[in-house]
């Protein structure tokens, strides 16, 4: 079966559970609500997408959310070809999504650079501490849009 | 915990940090230290039995992710590429597709021969640097020596057909910057030989020798079940018996038209974790022959971008076989939407999501690093080992810091 022709049966089974799936080329994307992410992470892993390849945050100012972007990822020979794409919204103010290092152990890691980078916390997580930044960082989540990088001039100013 | 998570076969207590009693020592290796590279590790051990590894790993932090968002698209290609300036053309190849996948663009089939024969040389280097650390890890000089001598050699190849020794940026959307230079399939195939004696040489000295196998057998074994909860990636899944290469997976380069047989071991073990390199070498050394005996001929840029370029300028890029670029280029606006790709580097899969948002620089480019997915071995394998054994476990990972520190 063709990575393509997969990716529609998952899709499909998503569908029967009420998530809103739609399969492109060989990425499945499904739309979750924080309340609905566990119950739909639990649903992928059955399926065989035992493990994650990345966690991200995408940051849109105008609609005042963060996007987490989950892929999932199996090294089934069946089912090699697929990712399973997930994305919650949450508010750009206070984003709380819940933990999924139970469900996808590698996580932890992962979960812990959102936290870093965009500044949403992950509850149960129990791990959330500087990963890649100084230890005394503060300042605003360096991946935010209002974080801007001071960049020096190409060249030196003559007094 | 819930059940769904102890199916798996993962001890979580080995995944969280533990500060521990006035019993535990703690020890801080690096971010300075000879073996460590540009990181630190947090040992905590009970007499030299280790309790808990904690990596901190932010040491070289670039901000590739943020910088590449304030650039031209084009522009993050030599960015990126310094990531993992051992492998440097693996890197480059999954943003590159990325890139092809949101503008539409398909390079041609000489072009896409030409990448493979870059990432199988790169291959080939980044496996002899990881021997060549994991050797003088264990205080075997010689490995160390030979290693970093005969990367030289692919180096020079890489060379010869990029013209830049480490960061080559030879793939762009749609195709690739060079042809393949005259005499080239002569010296990579003496390459090729002179490579094959050494590996011979390589089992008798390090991978025969009773003290390295005394230090490596049997020692930070990873389950098949673990390594795939944990989505370990490269060479470390595959020594636990999981035969899976992004190059099966997903559709890139000229993979699809070639034979080659992916390398697994069941052991799991940091001496299965060595051979299946020495077998990828092998394995990449085969693809590069095939690749010189049945590159096709034609173009080596897509004809949407070569109809570009004013007439004299398309004649003298397919005279010189190399490609100046378009003016275009520097302003390719990605559209609307996103795109997913996974490459395998020598050190495993690299994940590539970009989102474009009609403007020329990407509104959002990730990248998860396969040293940064394997990082989560230190916590997991080095728990109840010797301390000795933490050097043996390193090496073995093939671990690169300035990767995992995008």
């Amino acid at each position: 079966m063709s990575g393509v022709e997969l990716a529609s049966l998952v899709e499909q089974r998503l569908r029967e559970r009420g998530f809103e799936a739609q399969a492109v080329r060989s990425v499945v994307k499904v739309k979750a609500t924080p309340e609905r992410l566990r119950e739909l992470a639990e649903e992928v892993l059955r399926m065989g997408f035992d493990h994650l390849a990345s966690i991200e945050g995408i940051d849109w100012p105008q609609d005042g959310v963060i996007e987490v972007v989950y892929h999932a990822e199996s090294y089934r020979e069946d089912l090699r070809g697929v990712l399973v794409e997930i994305r919650v919204r949450a508010p750009r103010d206070t984003p709380r999504l819940p933990s999924l290092i139970d469900v996808w152990p590698n996580a932890i890691l992962l979960e812990r650079e959102t936290w870093e980078m965009l500044g949403v916390v992950f509850e149960g997580n129990p791990d959330l501490r500087q990963l890649l930044l100084p230890p005394d960082w503060s300042g605003p989540p360096p991946l935010r849009k209002d974080f801007k990088v001071v960049e020096e001039g190409v060249y030196v100013d003559v007094e | 915990m819930s059940t769904l998570s102890e199916q798996g076969g993962v001890i979580y207590s080995r995944l969280i940090a533990r500060e521990g009693d006035e019993s535990t020592y703690e020890l801080f290796i690096g971010p300075q230290h000879p073996a460590s590279g540009h990181m630190r590790f947090i040992v905590r051990l009970e007499g030299d039995v280790i309790v808990s590894v904690d990596p901190d790993i932010g040491y070289v932090h670039r901000t590739m992710e943020k910088l590449a968002e304030g650039r031209e698209v084009i522009k993050s290609i030599p960015l990126l590429e310094r990531m993992t300036i051992i492998d440097s053309h693996n890197v480059t190849l999954g943003l590159v597709r990325a890139i092809e996948k949101l503008l539409d663009v398909e390079p041609p089939p000489r072009a896409r021969y030409l990448r493979t024969l870059l990432s199988e040389i790169n291959r080939i280097a980044s496996h002899l640097y990881g021997m060549g650390i994991a050797g003088i890890m264990l205080n075997h000089s010689t490995m160390f020596m030979w290693a970093f001598g005969d990367r030289e050699v692919w180096l020079q190849l890489a060379e010869e057909l990029t013209g830049a020794r480490l960061t080559h940026t030879y793939s762009i959307p749609g195709g690739v910057r060079r042809d393949l230079p005259q005499g080239f399939a002569d010296k990579a195939e003496k390459a090729v030989r002179y490579m094959e004696r050494r590996l011979k040489d390589y089992m008798a000295v390090f991978f025969e020798n009773p003290q390295v196998r005394a230090r490596y057998e049997g020692v930070g074994v990873l389950k098949k079940s673990e390594a795939s909860r944990l989505g370990i990636v490269g060479p470390n899944l595959r020594a636990s018996g999981i035969k899976y290469d992004a190059r099966l997976a997903e559709d890139y380069a000229a993979y699809s038209e070639l034979e080659f047989e992916v390398p697994t071991h069941e052991e799991g073990d940091a001496m299965a974790r060595m051979l299946v390199r020495i077998e990828e070498i092998k394995q990449s050394m085969n693809i590069i022959r095939q690749i010189l005996r049945k590159i096709p001929d034609g173009s080596i840029l897509a004809d949407k971008y070569v109809r570009l370029l004013p007439p004299p300028l398309r004649e003298q890029v397919a005279k010189t076989g190399r490609v100046k670029f378009p003016g275009i280029f520097a302003t390719l606006k990605l559209p609307e939407g996103d795109a997913v790709s996974r490459v395998e580097m020598g050190h495993g899969e690299i994940f590539y999501h970009v989102t474009g948002n009609g403007s020329t620089k990407p509104y959002r480019l990730r990248v998860v690093t396969p040293s940064f997915r394997n990082v989560i071995l230190f916590r997991y394998l080095a728990p109840g080992h010797r301390f000795m054994d933490f050097p043996a476990i390193y090496g073995s990972l093939d671990y690169f810091p300035p990767e995992a520190d995008r």
